[in-house]
């Protein structure tokens, strides 16, 4: 038996660099390093798991869809472990939104062959969090997303998934879709052997037309969605700091008593 | 008037907050119809109408719990296409968003998440949204298709506007995906009898400052005296002082409540983004230094472990 797993990981500006907006609105992703998404190592790391825990042959590929410099997220993943890598890359791919992002994915993924597609729970960009569960409707495999814990034994993937009000226990046959949060455990740091094996991974590169895909059903243009502004957000007025003297806690009541939140 | 699709987000007929909000939204760009799914459905009906519900459409089967999301989506679609609405409305919870996102692929539209407000315009509704942790807000439409649109707590004051609100049964069929993903077990959360994190007014948060799962009941009686929900770090929640359903940030919950107490909590962008949107920030934190200062309209450099006590006590005695 064999277990072909592809993971999606994403190329984001760096959380803790300066992000901003070009001037179509478009996220700007030249003047702040690029990574993969720290949420999508939580699904490399899974997908690693499931590799390591299983008796079948198994193949993890990662796959992206972005601009040229998405190859070091390709990079960082294989370093990590994974097998082979597909970059999606194409100039008309600019401006793209999650229903396109999801068209070419979901093809990518149908073209590449699979019997898992596991993913993070959000980008650290977009924050959508709902491409795992577009993919999976496109795809037409169950959604076992959101999931703390993943196993996946003998054709059946089970997690455990903590909702709001219940954490649930799920169970689906594959084919099938996992998305993996942050509380599935921590993502190992590629070592140095794994970085210099990465260097000889093979990494694809397959375009729009490729997948056949039209241009105009991606991109900018092909966007089922439009932002009209992005404004960056007036800095607060700074506030009022007090340094505790013995009264700081009376201080802050008195405070909050001016503000009628007492 | 054009009608508007407001999923329902309730437990066993108890309507929570956001949808309440969704419904003052949603009579910005038309006449809301809800749509009810699952236990106690029916009972749903009399607070809907009582904010604005022109109908409310319900459905109940054993498929809404024993599978995931997807019996939830051939629902909602089922109403979209009794309906035709103008737009549809949900609120941003994890599920929520999931349920939009599959019902936007299947009926061909865009779709926006997490939106903070929202107004009619001239190309249909327009969705204000807050990027990059809070740090810009943009405005966005949908442009193919009818807008679906998740919708943040706290987004919209409720607002009372009696309507009919006149109950109809939907009629659904599931299509063979809905039995992909079986609910095996289910564990419901405890309830602590304080407000839903994401609803509260007013939050509390602690953070790696307060150094172990036993001095969080400091934080808590504070959180009680303000009648506040209480919140946590990402830091002290994996180091198990706190569970995970309290986690405010990136990947915990996101809040926008009138006032943010964040103590011992230094403002990792991570944190900043789920909190930053808060009206009035207030911290606490012996740092002067900590990035959590930018954010704050009141600060106290200081220890939590004496600050936080008196700030209690001061509250008690003004309140009694
Ligand atoms: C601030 C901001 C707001 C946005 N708002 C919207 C909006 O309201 N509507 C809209 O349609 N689009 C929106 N977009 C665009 C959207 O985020 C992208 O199109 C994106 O590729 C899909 O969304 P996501 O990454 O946020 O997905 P999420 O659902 O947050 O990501 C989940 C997982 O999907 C996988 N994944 C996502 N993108 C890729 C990729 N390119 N390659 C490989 N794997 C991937 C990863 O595994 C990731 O962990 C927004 C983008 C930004 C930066
Ligand atoms: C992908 C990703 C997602 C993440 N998601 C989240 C998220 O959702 N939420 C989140 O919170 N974090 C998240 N993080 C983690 C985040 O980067 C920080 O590590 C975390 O927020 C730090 O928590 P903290 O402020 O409690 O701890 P620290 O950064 O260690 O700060 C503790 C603070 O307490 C102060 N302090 C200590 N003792 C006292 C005292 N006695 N009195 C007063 N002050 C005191 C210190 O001065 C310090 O400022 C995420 C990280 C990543 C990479």
């Amino acid at each position: 038996m064999s277990l072909r797993i592809v993971v999606c990981v994403k190329y984001v500006p760096d959380a803790t660099g300066d992000r901003q907006f070009t001037e179509d609105l478009t996220v700007n992703r030249d003047d702040v390093d690029g990574l993969l998404s720290e949420l999508d190592e939580y699904a490399v790391e899974q997908a690693l798991q499931i590799s390591e825990n299983s008796d079948d042959d198994v193949e993890i590929t990662v796959l992206t869809v972005g601009p040229e410099d998405a190859k070091d997220a390709l990079r960082k993943a294989l370093s990590m472990g994974a097998d082979k890598a597909v970059h999606v890359e194409d100039d008309d791919l600019h401006g793209t939104d999650v229903m396109g992002t999801s068209l070419v994915l979901a093809k990518a993924i149908e073209k590449a062959g699979y019997d898992l597609v596991v993913t993070g729970m959000a980008s650290t960009d977009g924050t959508m969090g709902v491409l795992p569960a577009i993919l999976a409707e496109r795809l037409g495999v169950p959604q076992v997303t959101l999931l703390s814990e993943v196993k996946v034994e003998g054709g059946t993937v089970t997690g455990r998934r903590d909702g709001d009000t219940a954490s649930e226990q799920l169970e689906a046959s594959l084919p099938a879709l996992v998305s993996v949060t942050d509380q599935s455990g921590e993502a190992r740091y590629p070592s140095f052997k794994g970085i210099m094996a990465a260097k000889k991974k093979p990494v694809e590169s397959w375009d729009l037309e490729d997948l056949e895909i039209e241009a105009d059903e991606v991109g900018l243009e092909g966007s089922w969605t439009a932002v009209d502004s992005a404004a960056q957000r007036p800095a607060r007025t700074a506030g009022t700091i007090v340094k505790d003297e013995g009264e700081g806690g009376k201080q802050l009541a008195e405070f909050l008593a001016g503000q009628k939140f007492i | 008037m054009a009608e508007v699709l407001v999923y329902v987000d309730h437990v066993d007929g108890a309507v929570r907050k956001p949808t309440l909000e969704l419904l003052t939204l949603a009579r910005r760009i038309g006449e809301p119809v809800a749509v009810a799914l699952g236990a106690g459905a029916d009972a749903t009906a009399a607070v809907l109408a009582e904010h604005g519900a022109v109908k409310v459409l319900t459905a109940d089967a054993p498929e809404f719990t024993e599978y995931l999301v997807v019996p939830k989506v051939d629902a909602l679609q089922a109403a979209y296409e009794a309906v035709s609405p103008a737009a549809v409305l949900v609120p941003s919870s994890a599920e929520g968003k999931e349920i939009a996102a599959r019902l936007a692929v299947r009926i061909g539209s865009g779709i926006i998440t997490d939106a903070v407000d929202l107004e009619a315009g001239d190309e249909g509704p327009v969705a204000t949204q807050s990027a990059f942790a809070a740090s810009f807000t943009t405005k966005s439409r949908v442009s193919k298709g009818t807008p679906v649109i998740t919708v943040k707590p706290n987004s919209a004051a409720v607002e009372a506007a009696p309507a009919a609100g006149a109950v109809e049964a939907l009629a659904v069929t599931f299509g063979t995906l809905a039995t992909g993903t079986k609910v095996t077990g289910r564990t419901p959360r405890e309830s602590t009898g304080r407000p839903e994190l994401t609803e509260a007014a007013i939050v509390v948060s602690g953070g790696r400052g307060v150094n172990g799962a036993e001095n969080f009941g400091i934080i808590e009686e504070l959180a009680d005296s303000l009648g506040a929900a209480v919140g946590a770090s990402r830091a002290a929640v994996d180091a198990g002082w706190y569970p995970h359903t309290n986690q405010v940030g990136q990947t915990g919950k996101s809040v926008s409540p009138q006032l943010y107490i964040a103590s011992g909590i230094s403002g990792a962008i991570q944190h900043r983004a789920g909190m930053q949107t808060s009206k009035t920030i207030v911290a606490i934190n012996k740092d002067a230094e900590a990035p959590i200062f930018d954010l704050v309209d009141y600060g106290v450099v200081g220890d939590l472990f004496t600050v936080v006590p008196q700030l209690t006590a001061e509250i008690k005695a003004r309140q009694s």
